[in-house]
């Protein structure tokens, strides 16, 4: 196995697109190198993104913020920034793993695992990010949900690699919020979750939002009839009702030793709910 | 010599807490565990395993694997011997399959090769064709007669006919008529309970250093509760004289009884042998998962009469436990322990050991009886409820006493368990006010507790200080206690006084660190060796004042002149005997040896609240306390860890833990992602109530305190959950979609 440690993205594009056998990005390296040491992968060629500009930065772009592929959760979790407007995003990615893994894991890393109960991701979707890729043919941005394609797969190809994600401009009275489900209260991997995203009118009323659900189908998804229950209302009884109705619909999950279809269904349901009450809040809307 | 004591005894560093000897290795990272030892030329072993649940071994070719550069040796199960003795056979099978795997991990050869590296890519070129064959994981399933047979030609001629050959033996105790019992009830409630197999957890995966000689010498390195027992199982199945056979116990990352039996240690003497070589070898967590031993799974029926005012009338409980693919007895504990608690006139419990493609089963603290006190305690909690009557004003009109002909068998001498349930009783806890989704569960616990062979030297230093050489692996701050009860004895600092574990050359045979055992057992005998040494000293000194040893007497750490009519001498004191040790006949060292009877049954009883998530099916434990009689807390902070310790796994058990396998038989969650181990956020901080009813069999009244906590979590936090929801739940663990599914199919 080769270890490659270039300073440029071109040299890093270069690489992977050149490598014939196995090749793997290596971020923080909470997934990749578990996963080598388990035997689950042997990279023929891994290229260590850490040392290229920009990969560890956090800069403030057109209202928003470009997050570097390697920022870790402890980075962001410290920039108070990125905490006041994206209070869902950061909680999401600070949920992965230990205060050991926080300080190495990154959310472009959590995106491209591809795991559907990634903790950093229904955020990211319910945020409208997107991602910057880096590839053969020159740079793209993909917006979240494209990347996965399902469990451990997704859509980047050969040579292709995220720099960094975007997180958009915002209006006033907007907040978000992830909620997830485990059966102990750390270090654990979701069961089921959901992020909601709102923008509020003066008088409180839900002008935009964006609902995401995970750990219950192939991959996470954005929900769009969720958010439709929540336009136009004060997240009153029946909007939440039907918030969780439409996350329940939503959810295809399977049957394994983390949870049951008809659990999940109901769980992911009740996460939406509490999640669209805390993202409420914080936006500034009052019950 | 005479010994004088005045009155009732007061301690002076028993019931003290010192820091334990062994602690500022441990935090330092000094301390040598298993893994941590090396030899020149080492090898390391790897064990190639069972991907399936039941196969037939065909073949299996390692002539790839050991054409490898840098693989040295490579075993299978012709490497060894076929052990007369069925035990043996059976601990050597499970270490190496023989003609068939019988689980998920089963091991099937091994490699020893110069590099981590070597040994991995070795495992992978050697070739097994399986013949797969049905396989069966669940104890009820494995019962049916038409059941995949795991093993056959292993059922006891106790078995009744009407089983599949994977029921290998039936048990059946207690006493009166049962008929007329449940006759006189007002209530009868008869409900069945599972209990998913647990795993203890410990940190350390097992490991060891093996070297064996081309001159049959051996010497083994090793994690693990007995030594000796070490010592017997692998010279046993490696053909050699025990005495030729040196084993010494490392430090311990955790035991729980887990490491009472051996699973690599016979592979790495016969790499070793092989390749003459020293070979480490130390499991991956996976390993540990898949191919150590875990708890029983069960599944059991428990009937039991109540009067209106709630003395129970009658009980019965039918226990069908599964210790894995090899007959075990731990069904037995459970049946004897069911009813321990109470004092009843007709009881009846029977107990069938029956097969699956599992792991084979290891004591986890308590072996058997958390499972069988669980079904008891819930539904003599769903009674209470139905009868309007309160749980612990049950248990008190019902508990059994001095005097009481248990469930098992023998007749109870000082019992703590009536103590136990009035400090409960007294306990704020018993009565603070429980809000909304809260429920309050209690349960009843026992423990038989174990004395057995122990062997203990206490040298007195020429300086004056105390060493202390025993057989037993300290798993709980055994150390302290040990060094505390000769510091106690003898009248001098705890300071003065180290005590070590030997290894199997150094001191004769200790039984294994199990059964709640060392600070009874190996407190008694280093009490006795102490006095073995005290005498010696009066002897000494009776010789230099040239006076009758009847003459002298021991007290507060002198010897003395017994009265004035003696003579006017002053006082020796430890260091002053020691001192002049050569001039008046040599060393002064006591020894005892014992095969202690006496250790005194263990009661405790266990409060516990919970919330839950009626939307989530989530469970948060909101306050738990402990009462639990130790006869005598020698060191009360590790009295309290054990207790609190219990209590922790026993939540655990509870709430998530369990042995997931699919359809395909495979251990689904070997690792601890998805074997959930409470973490500390899971737990509130649980409260110790220590009682002391002192043990008649002890010298300062010990009891063993190790494993009776493990007992009543498990229904202490079903029957909290049962009466939070108003649904009685009836199998662990409780896990989120347990419970919802119990509540919707309740239709609450």
């Amino acid at each position: 196995m080769r270890y490659e440690k270039p300073e440029s993205t071109a040299e890093a594009v270069r690489l992977l697109a050149n490598e014939a056998g196995l090749a793997r990005v290596l971020a923080g390296g909470t997934d990749l190198l578990v996963q080598m040491k388990s035997g689950m992968v042997e990279p023929d060629l891994v290229v260590d993104i850490k040392q290229i500009a920009g990969m560890r930065t956090v800069t403030p772009e057109a209202g928003g913020f470009r997050i570097g592929a390697a920022v870790s959760g402890a980075e962001l979790g410290e920039n108070a920034e990125v905490v006041a407007q994206w209070p869902g995003v950061v909680e999401g990615f600070n949920l992965i793993g230990s205060t050991q893994v926080q300080g190495r894991c990154t959310m472009a890393g959590n995106l491209c695992n591809a795991s559907p109960a990634g903790d950093a991701v229904p955020s990211l979707v319910a945020a409208n990010a997107t991602a910057r890729v880096a590839g053969p043919n020159g740079e793209r941005d993909v917006t979240i949900e494209q990347i996965p394609v399902g469990p451990g797969r997704i859509s980047l190809a050969k040579g292709e690699f995220i720099t960094s994600i975007f997180l958009p401009a915002r209006p006033a009275r907007s907040s978000d919020a992830y909620l997830r489900f485990i059966p102990r209260t750390e270090m654990d991997i979701a069961v089921a979750s959901a992020a909601v995203n709102l923008t509020l009118g003066e008088d409180g009323t839900v002008t935009a939002a964006r609902v995401a659900v995970g750990a219950v189908a192939p991959t996470v998804r954005l929900v769009e009839p969720a958010a439709q229950a929540l336009i136009g209302t004060k997240l009153d009884e029946d909007a939440l009702a039907a918030l969780a109705a439409a996350c329940s619909a939503a959810a295809n999950p399977i049957n394994d030793k983390r949870g049951t279809i008809e659990y999940r269904t109901h769980v992911v349901g009740v996460l939406a709910k509490r999640a669209a009450l805390i993202a409420y809040e914080r936006a500034g809307g009052r019950k | 010599m005479n010994m004088r004591v005045k009155g009732e005894r007061a301690f002076k560093v028993v019931g003290t807490r010192p820091p334990r000897p062994d602690g500022v290795d441990k935090v330092i990272g000094r301390a040598l565990y298993g893994a941590d030892v090396s030899a020149p030329g080492m090898l390391t072993g790897h064990i190639l395993r069972s991907p399936h649940a039941h196969a037939e071994i065909v073949s299996i070719d390692t002539s790839a694997a050991e054409a490898l550069p840098g693989v040295k040796a490579v075993i299978t199960s012709g490497d060894f011997g076929v052990p007369e003795d069925s035990a043996l056979r059976d601990v050597q099978d499970h270490c190496m399959a023989r003609g068939k795997v019988l689980y998920d991990g089963h091991a099937v050869a091994a490699v020893a090769a110069t590099s981590p590296a070597v040994a991995k890519a070795a495992l992978k070129l050697i070739k097994v064709e399986y013949r797969k064959l049905p396989h069966v994981t669940d104890v009820d399933e494995a019962m049916k007669p038409d059941a995949p047979v795991v093993q056959s030609g292993l059922v006891h001629e106790t078995v009744a006919p009407g089983f599949s050959e994977n029921v290998t033996s039936y048990c059946e105790f207690g006493h009166g008529d049962l008929e007329a019992g449940f006759a006189k009830a007002d209530r009868i409630i008869e409900r069945s309970f599972t209990t998913a197999a647990t795993h203890q957890g410990y940190i350390e995966p097992h490991a060891c250093l093996a070297s064996m000689n081309a001159d049959g010498k051996a010497d083994l390195w090793c994690c693990t509760q007995g030594h000796y027992h070490v010592r017997a199982v692998c010279s046993a199945i490696l053909g050699m004289e025990a005495s030729q056979l040196k084993v010494t116990a490392s430090e311990i990352g955790g035991g729980f009884g887990g490491k009472t039996t051996v699973f690599i240690e016979p592979v790495a003497l016969a790499l070793s042998r092989k390749s003459g070589r020293p070979v480490k070898m130390v499991m991956s967590r996976d390993e540990v998962f898949r191919a150590t031993g875990p708890t029983v799974a069960t599944s059991t029926d428990v009937k039991i009469g109540m009067t209106k005012d709630g003395r129970i009338t009658a009980a019965e409980a039918r226990l069908r436990y599964s210790g894995g693919a090899f007959p075990c007895g731990t069904v037995e504990m459970g049946a004897q322990a069911a009813f321990a608690p109470y004092d009843l006139d007709a009881v009846r419990t029977y107990g069938w050991n029956v097969l699956t493609n599992r792991p084979k089963e290891a004591s986890y603290r308590a072996p058997g009886a958390p499972q069988a006190i669980y079904a008891v305690e819930s539904v003599v909690d769903e009674l209470c409820l139905e009868l309007g009557l309160d749980p612990l004003d049950v248990r008190v009109k019902n508990a059994a006493q001095k005097g009481t002909l248990s469930s098992y068998g023998p007749t109870f001498d000082d019992i703590g368990l009536m103590a136990t349930l009035e400090a409960a009783k007294a306990h704020p806890h018993w009565s603070a006010p429980l809000g909304p989704n809260q429920g309050r569960g209690f349960s009843a616990g026992f423990w038989f507790n174990f004395g057995g062979n122990t062997c203990v030297t206490l040298n007195i230093n020429t300086d004056g200080t105390v060493s202390v050489t025993e057989g037993n692996p300290d798993i709980g701050g055994s150390r302290a206690s040990i060094s505390q009860m000769a510091a106690e004895e003898l009248g001098v600092p705890y300071e003065k006084v180290r005590t070590v574990i030997g290894d199997t050359t150094s001191i004769g045979h200790s039984d294994i660190t199990d059964g709640s055992r060392v600070t009874f057992a190996v407190g008694l005998a280093t009490i006795k060796a102490a006095r073995d040494a005290i005498q010696k000293m009066c002897s000494r000194v009776a010789q230099i004042w040239g006076i009758d040893e009847e003459a002298v007497v021991w007290e507060d750490g002198y010897v003395k002149p017994a009265s004035p009519n003696a003579g006017d001498f002053k006082p020796m004191s430890i260091e002053e005997i020691a001192a002049i040790s050569f001039q008046t006949g040599g060393p002064i060292a006591g020894h005892h040896e014992v095969n202690a009877e006496g250790a005194g049954v263990s009661f405790g009883v266990h409060i516990a609240d919970v919330e839950v998530d009626p939307e989530t099916g989530a469970t948060k434990v909101l306050r738990y306390t402990v009462f639990q009689d130790a006869g005598k807390a020698v060191h009360p902070d590790y009295v309290e860890g054990q207790m609190q310790g219990g209590a922790a796994q026993g939540i655990g058990w509870a709430l998530n833990e369990e042995y997931i396998y699919g359809e395909d038989g495979r251990l689904q969650n070997p690792g601890f992602l998805d074997y959930r181990v409470p973490v500390a956020s899971d737990l509130p901080r649980i409260e110790p109530v220590i009682l002391e009813i002192p043990n008649p069999g002890h010298p300062y009244g010990v009891r063993g305190v190790g494993e009776t906590s493990i007992v009543p979590p498990l229904a202490a936090l079903s029957n909290a959950v049962s009466r939070a929801l108003g649904v009685r739940m009836t199998r662990l663990p409780m896990s989120p979609p347990t419970i919802l599914k119990a509540v919707s199919a309740a239709g609450v």
